[in-house]
C-alpha cells in the first residue's frame, strides 16, 4: 500500500516535466547524409503528440532514437528525465508493417515482449487476454496473423505494445498500411486509449487530417534541413461525438492552417 | 467427393501412379533392352527382400549415410547460421563452401582414399562433402534474410541478442534452413551410392554393381528403386518435423 502511494506520488512529482525531452538531436547517416539537425522537442506525458512532415523529413529517425533503435550523432533523448541509451522498459514500439511473427499465435504475439522478459507463460497470457480484448480482437487469440485483415494486425501489435506497459508509446505510421475505414475507426479508438491509459503517444503520421484528429499537440517537421518549423496545440473539443469532431470548425481550421503552412515547402 | 480428388493426399499418390505407369509403359516398348518395366522391377525387389540381400545391404549403407547426415546437419546448420549472423564467420567460410559445392567429388575420392583409406570414414566425408555446402550456405541465407523489423522488435521490446536469435531469427529462417536441409539431405543420398560405387562397393552400390555386371537389370533397378523411396520418405519426415517444431501457423493451414 506504502509502495502504490509512493508509485503514485512519483506520477504526480513526475507531471510537472515532460515525459520525453529531446535535447539539441543531430543524426548523420553514413555517407554524410545528414537525417536530423539540432531537434529539441518536448513531449508532455499523458499527450498525445504527433511528428508530421513530408517523407524525407526524419520523423521516423526522430522516433527510432527515442526508442533507442539508433544512436544519435550528437545531443540526447530525456525519458522520465533519464538519458536513453538504448530500448529501454518505459517506452514500446508501434511498427509501420506490423512487425508480428507469422508463426505465432496472436496471443503469443500480444504476450511477446512479457516472454522477453521472463514472465511465466499463465501470467502473462492473461495480461495478454486482457489488451487483446481492449483492442477489439477478442475471439482471435488463437488466429495466426496470416488469417488477420490488416487492420486486425496492427490491433495485434498495438495490443503487444500496450502489454508491456511502458509510459511511452512510439508508433511509427501505425495506420498508414491499413485502408481508409479502418483507419478512421483506429482514430476514433487512439482517442479513447489516450483517455484511458493515461500514457504518452508519439505519433508519426504524414497525414495533416490524422494528425489534427488524434493529436493533443502536433510537432510541423520540414526537411533539408530537417527542423522543427512549428508546434500547434489543436483547441478542438474532444468530448463531442467521434464524427462531430470532423465536422467541428475548430478541426477544420487547423487542417486548413497546417496545410497552409506546409504548402509553401512543397512547391 | 471434389475434396477428394483435390486433396493433397491424393493428388501425390495419383503422381506416383502417373509416373509408374508411364515406367511401366515405357519398359514395354522397350525404350533399351537395359530397362526393366515397373512390374519386373517390383517383382526383383520382392525377390531381394525375401531372400535376405536387401535386409543386410541396407544397413551397409544406412550407416554411413546417417553418421554423415547427422553430422553435416548439425555442424551445417551451426556453421551456416553462425555465418548468417557476423560478417567474420562469413568471410571465413563462405569461399570453403561455394568451393566444396562446386567440387568435382569423383576426382577428390582417390584422395580420400589415400587420406582415409577404404573405410567408414571415406564414405561419411563423401556424404558430408555432398551435402554440408548445400545446408550452410541456405542457413547463413536464410538469417541474413531476418525481416529487419522483426529483429527492430526484438530489441525495442529488449530482448537479448540469444532471445532475438533463439526467437526471432531462427523460427524466421527456419523455412529456408530447412529446405537447405532437404536438399543437402537428397545429396547425402546421392553422396553415400556415389562412395558405395566409388571406394568398395557395399551395400546398395553393391548390388547395383553385381546386378549391373550379371545384365540383370531388374534387380539393378530394385536397388536404385529402394534407395529413392528411403529418400522420399526422409524428406516428408524432415518437412513434417519442421512444421511440428516451427512452424504452427504452417500446420494450421494443412
Amino acid at each position: 500500500m506504502t509502495a502504490l502511494a509512493s508509485t503514485i506520488a512519483d506520477k504526480s512529482a513526475q507531471d510537472a516535466g515532460p515525459a520525453v525531452s529531446v535535447k539539441g538531436v543531430s543524426k548523420m547517416y553514413p555517407g554524410g547524409v545528414q537525417a536530423l539537425n539540432q531537434m529539441s522537442l518536448d513531449f508532455p506525458k499523458g499527450q498525445l503528440t504527433s511528428l508530421l512532415g513530408p517523407s524525407g523529413c526524419g520523423k521516423t529517425t526522430l522516433l527510432k532514437i527515442i526508442a533507442g533503435l539508433l544512436d544519435a550523432t550528437s545531443g540526447e533523448v530525456l525519458v522520465n528525465g533519464k538519458p536513453v541509451t538504448g530500448p529501454g522498459p518505459d517506452r514500446a514500439f508501434v511498427f509501420q508493417d506490423f512487425a508480428l511473427m507469422p508463426w505465432a499465435s496472436v496471443i503469443r504475439n500480444v504476450a511477446f515482449g512479457l516472454e522477453l522478459r521472463g514472465v511465466a507463460k499463465s501470467e502473462r497470457e492473461a495480461i495478454a487476454e486482457k489488451y487483446i480484448r481492449e483492442v477489439g480482437l477478442g475471439g482471435f487469440e488463437l488466429k495466426f496473423p496470416h488469417e488477420l485483415s490488416g487492420g486486425m494486425r496492427q490491433r495485434v501489435g498495438l495490443a503487444r505494445a500496450l502489454a508491456v506497459d511502458a509510459d511511452v508509446l512510439l508508433m511509427d505510421e501505425p495506420f498508414s498500411a491499413v485502408d481508409e475505414q479502418t483507419r478512421r475507426k483506429f482514430q476514433e479508438d487512439m482517442l479513447r486509449l489516450v483517455e484511458v491509459e493515461q500514457k504518452t503517444f508519439i505519433f508519426v503520421t504524414h497525414s495533416i487530417e490524422e494528425a489534427v484528429y488524434v493529436s493533443d499537440q502536433i510537432a510541423l517537421l520540414l526537411a533539408r534541413p530537417s527542423r522543427v518549423a512549428e508546434v500547434i496545440r489543436p483547441e478542438i473539443n474532444r468530448n463531442i461525438a467521434p464524427d462531430a469532431i470532423r465536422r467541428d470548425p475548430a478541426y477544420l481550421d487547423t487542417v486548413e492552417s497546417i496545410w497552409a503552412a506546409l504548402r509553401s515547402y512543397v512547391e | 467427393m471434389v475434396e477428394f480428388w483435390t486433396s493433397a493426399r491424393t493428388l501425390k499418390y495419383l503422381s506416383f501412379l502417373i509416373v509408374f505407369a508411364a515406367w511401366e509403359f515405357a519398359g514395354r516398348v522397350p525404350v533399351s533392352p537395359a530397362f526393366p518395366t515397373f512390374l519386373e522391377t517390383m517383382l526383383a525387389l520382392w525377390g531381394m527382400i525375401a531372400d535376405g540381400a536387401m535386409a543386410k545391404a541396407l544397413p551397409e549403407t544406412l550407416v554411413p549415410l546417417v553418421i554423415g547426415m547427422a553430422i553435416s546437419g548439425v555442424l551445417g546448420v551451426a556453421i551456416g547460421v553462425s555465418m548468417g549472423l557476423s560478417r567474420l564467420a562469413e568471410w571465413f567460410g563462405g569461399p570453403i563452401f561455394i568451393v566444396a559445392q562446386s567440387a568435382p567429388l569423383a576426382a577428390l575420392v582417390p584422395l580420400l582414399v589415400l587420406a582415409y583409406g577404404i573405410g567408414l570414414t571415406s564414405k561419411v566425408i563423401v556424404v558430408c562433402i555432398m551435402a554440408m555446402p548445400v545446408i550452410v550456405l541456405n542457413s547463413a541465407n536464410a538469417v541474413r534474410h531476418t525481416p529487419q523489423s522483426l529483429k527492430e522488435m526484438g530489441q525495442a521490446f529488449q530482448g537479448t541478442r540469444w532471445q532475438i536469435i533463439k526467437q526471432i531469427i531462427l523460427p524466421a529462417a527456419s523455412p529456408v534452413i530447412f529446405s537447405g536441409l532437404r536438399l543437402g539431405a537428397s545429396a547425402g543420398f546421392i553422396g553415400a551410392i556415389l562412395a558405395e560405387l566409388y571406394i568398395t562397393p557395399t551395400g546398395i552400390g553393391d548390388l547395383i554393381t553385381y546386378n549391373q555386371s550379371i545384365a540383370d537389370y531388374a534387380a539393378m533397378y530394385a536397388a536404385i528403386f529402394t534407395i529413392i523411396v528411403l529418400a522420399v520418405a526422409f524428406l516428408d519426415i524432415l518437412e513434417k518435423a519442421e512444421f511440428i517444431l516451427f512452424r504452427p501457423d504452417k500446420r494450421v493451414v494443412k
